[in-house]
């Protein structure tokens, strides 16, 4: 159990700095930025308790924010997403999920539920992030716009890791 | 009471997330003009440190680069030293040197954070108060205007881009001298927009924007960018120009601080007469 948290914890460290140092620096056409951290709330069990979801969620979006001068957008964006988490999770997979110990992976939602998983997920984080980030109205359509672009961008990068790191952080 | 806590306990999901969302837009609203929380930006020891330690890496993969520049700009600065100019009128010349007193003197800062892609950015430099840098302080480039300092640490500032929503820039059109206001208006990190030119003003594709020195910020002149194209937006009296600018924000490597030793004499002047501006 402990070798898991330490697991969690690397993993948490790691995408900060996979995120910080080489993923902020990628734009896609421009600025289209695909924000890989959030996977690191997307791979938590679904047996966390919700103080832990919650609080990890704005502890990661706060050290993002530190680092890209974003005031605290992203930790409530994070926030946010973690809050969604549950019933995201409850929509996909139908039930009240009984397994106590399950990872969301390919394996244990199947391809489709991972999938609609994540771009729900990122799709409630972008909102937020967005529409704190521009701060007003008039620029609506291009706000929309960004958001979804950057969404596809960001979920496409989350279910590749996704399918990278099946397996490794069972156990 | 104990009913409270009971329903606080059975609901606590909601009423952490509710705590957590607010205390992160009360942290975001309050600081939206200026950063006041200190360790909520990259000029703090951590962030400004990692950043410190992966620009030493990086920086050397512009080198040829930046040698480039550097050799362009001493070309340009030899071409202005007075051995290359003969004296052609042959009158009596007097060199009087205590006319002239120093209005902006510059320092030299490396870029260690910076980016373009978002609708508010701000770059990261690694001088701070130590070498003088203080908020309000011009940022140029030899082909440029960077952006305004906006907190200063120790050893680190951060400066607010001029790709920033809340960024203004008064400038002129440099053979005219019509003046107006530059802003950026998001999508594209090349181009940005010149509003308020009266509609009489002759406007010519190609022609070069450059500061105007109203402000107590940026020295006079200092090139912009070119006319690209411009319109009458409806419902407005005024041609809104696009402009590209000279400068790539995208490759910014190193920058000059402009401080300007005559700024508290000149807003002195113009608060007293302007006492609500």
């Amino acid at each position: 159990m402990s070798a898991m948290y330490i697991r969690y914890i690397l993993l948490f460290i790691i995408l900060i700095l996979v995120q910080i140092l080489l993923l902020n620096n990628i734009w896609v056409s421009g600025y289209l930025n695909p924000q890989l951290y959030l996977l690191a709330i997307l791979m938590l069990p679904l047996y966390t308790p919700g103080w832990v979801l919650l609080g990890s969620a704005f502890l990661l979006g706060l050290i993002n924010d530190m680092f890209t001068d974003s005031l605290a957008i992203h930790a409530a964006a994070t926030v946010f997403m973690a809050f969604c988490r549950p019933a995201v999770i409850r929509l996909v997979l139908g039930k009240i999920y009984d397994n106590e110990t399950e990872i969301p992976s390919f394996s244990a939602f199947g391809g489709f539920s991972l999938v609609i998983y994540v771009v729900l997920m990122v799709l409630s984080h972008h909102t937020v992030l967005f529409f704190l980030e521009i701060f007003r109205l008039n620029e609506l359509g291009q706000t929309l716009w960004r958001i979804i672009l950057n969404s596809a961008l960001t979920s496409l990068f989350v279910i590749i890791f996704f399918a990278l790191l099946e397996r490794n952080l069972r156990k | 009471m104990r009913n409270l806590f009971k329903f606080i306990i059975r609901y606590y999901f909601f009423f952490l997330f509710l705590l957590l969302e607010t205390l992160a837009i009360v942290l975001t609203l309050s600081n939206q003009y200026y950063h006041q929380t200190f360790f909520l930006n990259s000029a703090n020891r951590v962030s400004s440190g990692i950043y410190q330690t992966y620009n030493k890496i990086g920086s050397y993969f512009h080198l040829r680069t930046i040698h480039d520049h550097l050799l362009e700009e001493n070309v340009r600065l030899l071409s202005k030293k007075k051995e290359n100019f003969i004296i052609t009128d042959g009158n009596v010349f007097i060199a009087e040197d205590t006319l002239f007193q120093r209005r902006f003197s510059y320092v030299h800062a490396r870029v260690i954070n910076n980016s373009v892609n978002r609708r508010n950015n701000y770059l990261t430099l690694n001088k701070g108060r130590m070498h003088g840098i203080k908020p309000d302080m011009g940022v140029i480039h030899t082909s440029g205007v960077v952006g305004i300092v906006i907190q200063a640490s120790e050893r680190f500032s951060v400066v607010m881009s001029l790709l920033h929503s809340d960024m203004m820039i008064s400038t002129k059109i440099s053979h005219n001298n019509h003046i107006g206001s530059l802003v950026w208006e998001g999508k594209d990190y090349r181009k940005a927009h010149m509003l308020y030119i009266p509609p009489h003003v002759e406007l010519l594709k190609g022609d070069t924007i450059v500061t105007s020195g109203f402000s107590t910020v940026f020295p006079e002149n200092i090139i912009i960018g070119t006319i690209d194209d411009w319109e009458i937006r409806r419902g407005e009296n005024f041609y809104t120009a696009i402009i590209n600018l000279a400068l790539d924000y995208n490759n910014l490597t190193h920058v000059y601080v402009v401080q300007n030793l005559l700024k508290g004499e000149q807003e002195g002047l113009e608060e007293a007469i302007l006492p609500d501006i």
